[in-house]
């Protein structure tokens, strides 16, 4: 192999470098972007059950009378916690395309102030989607004094196209304590 | 000893050569409870994923027997020492165009009994009730949603067995203190979250195994045909004690199912009359020991000194020992701590039990503060103000 | 041979050669770091084996007896660790630094200082993660798995340090990546067209791509646990609206292409030794190249099969059964070949053959398993149990692991200029497969049976297939001293090898002397295509 072949292949190596680097690039990019991805591709699907995690709009589908879907409460407080945390009622029947509200209620047992944020999720997961939340105390922190007590809503539409064989969805919420700013 | 062994050693390879040598159904009806196989189960769906297992496992059996015959036959029969010769073919479009095809066919004919089955256990509608299951770090705790029922559900194994200083048991470490208590012919269905690190909640006689994460519901069902008891494991690694905190299910008919829950009532309300009461401190330590044996143990190690700098030690500790930290202490015991295994008994703990072990812990392992706490004490702090 | 010095390599040849630690600590050749490679691989090999020892000499009968559950712990995600990012996957990056240049006529890989760094992160990142056994509260104990929030929120102080170790192998696996694919697509002889290329060859460059589009997702995995533990983000936890099952598929999504990286090299090597003593052209070689790429590709796809149980929408779960049963196609196809060069070929058992014979038929037993556990419904009885236990460790134990030792066995004439010995070869090769079935075959048993993976204890109706197991690990893991043994004594002497020592080898590797001297092909070969080969026409 003569200088000039010898070169022709070390630019080709350069090169191939250039394009190596410009793929690896692209995969960093990548996995930077699977994260947000991630979460858009559970608000589109639903895949999580953890639904929207800001208000959203009506939908004006009309109301389906001929179809009972009951709501079910959960409510959970995280380790650490000193709240107490309950719905007011724990189960509700209703039709799709209605607009309800539910109304929970959480005290602050602790001696000092605390934050907490109410960390939602909806089971089946495929229901999420179909779960529509026009106002929710879970979109923000919620502060309370020593002995203070917080009764906060939530509003919520079923979509009247819920698929056929969802009879019943659990609405579970967690509280988790909040630190830090 | 070594006798034993080589009767262990003997049993395990005749047992495999029963799989081998003959349909395990038929091991299963020689060996009464064969544990060569999957169990069949007691519910509709696990006979379901239990023929799907057998038909893909002949399936496979059969192709094995196919590529490995080619092969060792040819192994055997173009060997360079009985003076085969090569053939000098190297491709043959037909024949590799043949064998992805067959394939193919033959995973779309797996496919399709899959896909049936799947869309079964995916149909959760029509439940009868619901049961809330939460995972612990290290135990399970069960929810009977709209029953006010609850409690958890603990290893019942005794240390001695697993340190081998007794005899193991039957059941050892598949026997818990009190079990999931379910109707037969009752679609139920599971909730399943996790109070810490992810868990997974498996019994194979129903074929339900389903992961429980963290501020995350999973759900799924199951209809038990007959009464009986069904043991299980957490499957997810959830850390140390991952080993130690299995499933029991206690199938049983309608009838006593409501018996057993109207028991269970009643408990309550004897455990809350517990709560009502004045307790000496030498029945509130007798009843604390129990309760740390059972709930604190497992991390902060009988004699208190903990696994530091996970699970921190309770003798001498700043919360446990002094009386600035008797506040901090009931609030710990109650709620948790956050990012820890410190889970929050409060809500599922009767107060005269929490007052009993909060008492042993500030006067047990050398602490000696000589705290009373009563049950009264802990049931103000946990009511909400109306 | 013209004397122009025209490469690196050859540079070298001029400079005065270092000696002792320094000759090695800033050697650029590729055969020293080759050599390297395996060495560093054959230690962790045997670390990590010690540590599974641990591990079965505590679940040889039930209770507890040696171990604590903490330690078992940790004993078992540093196998796992171990084995995978510092055994198997250095020791493909060796074989590949030894012979890569050797098949394509190239004096040197493209990079050769780069190569010397990526091989001496190994050590450190290696290093590292073991000093964190001896950490305050333990080494890494969430499984090789390592899924939050059980590896953040409660993972022990040292995973900093885990974190960090991975980093380092992450970046020591990118670089020998690049180096490789560099290498391949510029320093082939001038008559040597893609479709020329050993088999080896081709799966490693398709292995290398792999590499670099996944080893930054696992870099990225590990940095938003760094983030969550220590600066208080919550990818992963919920307590701050994030999602622990974000973490699984973003380790999956580097992990099933994980896998395949540590056996598509496998398949190259099972490809070069076959026809060489079935004496027989490789059957169907395009289609191999093609069914390797098609896993490559197939792998991107299949990563939610190790989730069935977090549950996923049933749309979702169907797509990943179905894709992942279609990886059973391309598969099946690679070893349909192999049986069809065997088949009316001439066929002697070296140990190198013996070695593949064992890869090829014991893959497939891992590889109908994986079948099996790609059906959901099944998968709900098999997910975390001995069953997953017993599939993995077949891909990769008689998998990768045996084709890696036959790998060693056919071209250790032309590291050494000597035959290894034959007999104790065939003693070695025994042992290791009735070890290697004995340990890992009862697992299929104690996993239907209903036993969990991960646990130091187990209940009484597992005992008999623990014992088995146990009793397999130890022979399996004792008889490999023989590989340390044969490969010693071949480095010192033997039988003396012949530049071509098989008779059936094909390849321009087999055209330098044995041992093949430190620098070879400073000139490009003559190289005749197999298919014009007249041997094998």
């Amino acid at each position: 192999m003569n200088s000039l072949s010898l070169r022709t292949q070390q630019q080709g190596i350069r090169r191939t470098l250039w394009w190596l680097l410009l793929m690896l690039c692209g995969s960093v990019a990548f996995t930077v972007a699977l994260v947000p991805l991630y979460d858009v591709f559970c608000e589109l699907t639903g895949i999580n059950g953890k639904g929207v995690n800001s208000a959203q709009v009506l939908q004006s589908t009309g109301i389906d009378q001929q179809r009972n879907v009951e709501v079910q409460m959960v409510t959970r407080t995280a380790a650490g916690m000193n709240w107490h945390f309950s719905a007011t009622l724990s189960h509700k029947a209703v039709h799709p395309g209605e607009i309800h509200q539910m109304w929970f209620r959480m005290q602050n047992l602790g001696r000092t102030t605390g934050r907490a944020r109410a960390v939602p999720s909806i089971s089946p997961a495929e229901a999420s989607n179909y779960f529509l939340k026009l106002e929710c105390f879970c979109f923000n922190d919620q502060q309370l004094a020593a002995g203070e007590v917080l009764e906060v809503p939530v509003v919520f539409q079923i979509r009247s196209d819920l698929p056929e064989d969802l009879h019943r969805l659990t609405l579970a919420y967690t509280l988790y304590p909040q630190t830090g700013p | 000893m070594t006798g034993a062994w080589l009767n262990r050693i003997l049993h395990a390879v005749l047992w495999i050569s029963v799989v081998f040598f003959s349909h395990p159904l038929l091991a299963k009806n020689l060996y009464g409870n064969s544990s060569l196989n999957l169990p069949v189960g007691v519910t509709h769906m696990s006979r379901e994923v239990y023929s799907l297992h057998m038909i893909i496992f002949w399936i496979c059996v059969v192709i094995a027997v196919v590529v490995f015959g080619v092969m060792f036959w040819s192994l055997v029969r173009y060997r360079k020492s009985k003076g085969a010769r090569a053939a000098h073919f190297h491709e043959n479009t037909w024949v590799e165009l043949l064998w992805t095809a067959i394939p193919l066919i033959i995973l779309v004919l797996m496919a399709i009994p899959a896909t049936a089955t799947l869309q079964k256990i995916y149909d959760t509608s029509e439940a009868e009730m619901d049961v809330m299951i939460t995972g612990h770090q290290w135990r399970w705790h069960y929810e009977y949603l709209g029953q006010d029922v609850s409690f958890f559900s603990n290893l019942s194994t005794p240390p001695e067995q697993i340190s081998g200083a007794e005899q193991k048991g039957e059941n050892y470490l598949l026997e818990v203190d009190q079990p999931l208590v379910l109707p037969v012919d009752t679609k139920v269905r599971l909730l399943l979250t996790s109070n810490d690190v992810i868990h997974s909640w498996w019994v194979p006689q129903l074929a339900v195994k389903k992961d429980a994460i963290p501020g995350f519901v999973n759900e799924n069902w199951t209809k038990i045909d007959e009464p009986g008891i069904y043991r299980g494991q957490c499957t997810e690694l959830c850390g140390r004690l991952h080993g130690f905190m299995p499933i029991t299910v206690k199938a049983v008919s309608k009838e006593d199912y409501q018996l057993w829950l109207s028991e269970q009532k009643q408990q309550a309300a004897e455990k809350a009359a517990g709560n009502e009461r004045e307790w000496t401190l030498a029945d509130l330590m007798t009843q604390g020991e129990s309760v740390y044996n059972t709930y604190c143990a497992a991390c902060h190690m009988v004699n208190g000194q903990g696994i530091p700098p996970a699970f921190p030690a309770l003798a001498g500790s700043l919360v446990a020992s002094t009386a600035e930290g008797r506040a901090t202490h009931i609030e710990r015991v109650l709620y948790g701590k956050s990012g820890t295994a410190m889970a929050a008994f409060g809500s599922t703990l009767s107060a005269a039990d929490i007052a009993a072990v909060i008492t042993y812990e500030r006067n047990a392992f050398g602490n000696n503060t000589g705290d009373i706490i009563q049950p009264a004490e802990i049931k103000k702090q946990l009511k909400p103000t109306e | 041979m013209t004397s122009n010095s025209y490469s690196s390599a050859t540079e070298h040849a001029h400079e005065p050669q270092l000696r002792g630690l320094k000759r090695w600590l800033l050697t650029t050749n590729h055969k020293e770091i080759g050599t390297l490679y395996l060495i560093f691989s054959l230690t962790m090999f045997f670390i990590g084996g010690t540590m599974a020892l641990v591990i079965r000499a505590e679940l040889f009968q039930p209770g507890l007896q040696l171990v604590q559950p903490e330690f078992f712990n940790q004993m078992t995600t540093m196998h796992g660790l171990i084995m995978v990012f510092g055994a198997v996957m250095p020791a493909f990056v060796g074989l590949a630094n030894w012979m890569v240049p050797l098949q394509i006529g190239a004096p040197d890989m493209a990079l050769p200082r780069l190569n010397n760094f990526s091989f001496w992160l190994l050590p450190l990142a290696f290093s590292l993660l073991l000093s964190s056994l001896f950490m305050e509260g333990g080494g890494p104990n969430f499984g090789w798995t390592f899924y939050a929030p059980l590896s953040t929120t409660y993972a022990p102080p040292s995973t900093n340090f885990f974190i960090l170790s991975i980093h380092l192998a992450g970046i020591s696996s990118i670089l020998g990546a690049i180096n490789i694919i560099a290498t391949i697509l510029n320093m082939r002889t001038p008559a040597m067209k893609l479709m020329d290329m050993p088999l080896f060859v081709w799966t490693w460059l398709i292995t290398a791509f792999l590499l670099l589009a996944v080893m930054p997702v696992l870099a990225g995995v590990v940095t938003m646990m760094l983030l969550d533990i220590n600066f208080g983000t919550s990818f992963f936890n919920a307590a701050g609206g994030g999602d622990p099952v974000l973490f699984q598929h973003l380790f999956w999504f580097f992990g099933h292409p994980e896998v395949y990286i540590m056996i598509l090299p496998a398949f190259g090597i099972a490809s070069m030794i076959v026809p060489a003593f079935a004496r027989k052209r490789l059957f169907g070689y395009r289609s191999m190249v093609y069914a390797t790429a098609s896993i490559a590709i197939l792998s991107f796809v299949v990563w939610a099969h190790h989730m069935f149980t977090v549950g996923l929408p049933l749309a979702a779960q169907l797509f990943f059964m179905y894709a992942t049963m279609l990886i059973a196609v391309p598969t099946g196809v690679k070893v349909f070949n192999w049986v069809a060069t065997l088949f009316h070929g001439s066929i002697s058992f070296e140990v190198p053959m013996l070695f593949t014979l064992a890869f090829i038929v014991q893959f497939t037993i891992g590889g109908l398993s994986g079948v099996m556990l790609a059906i959901v419904p099944a998968d709900y009885q098999y997910h975390d149990t001995y069953f997953v236990v017993a599939h993995f460790h077949y891909v990769l134990v008689p998998g990768a692991v045996f084709a890696i030792i036959a790998g060693v066995y056919y071209w250790l004439p032309k590291w050494t200029g000597y035959y290894p010995d034959e007999t104790l070869g065939r003693w070695h090769f025994w042992l290791s497969v009735i070890g290697v079935n004995l340990t890992f075959f009862p697992m299929h048993f104690s996993g239907l049976a209903g036993m969990p993976r991960r646990i130091p204890d187990y209940a009484l109706q597992f005992a008999d297939f623990n014992l088995l197991s146990s009793l397999g690990g130890f022979l399996f893991g004792l008889s490999q001293l023989l590989l340390v043994w044969v490969v010693v004594r071949c480095v010192r002497g033997g039988k003396p090898a012949p530049d071509n020592p098989w008779e059936g080898a094909e390849g321009l590797e087999w055209t330098v002397p044995s041992p093949a001297p430190l620098h070879t092909f400073s000139t490009p070969p003559e190289f005749i295509p197999e298919r014009d080969s007249p041997s094998r026409a």
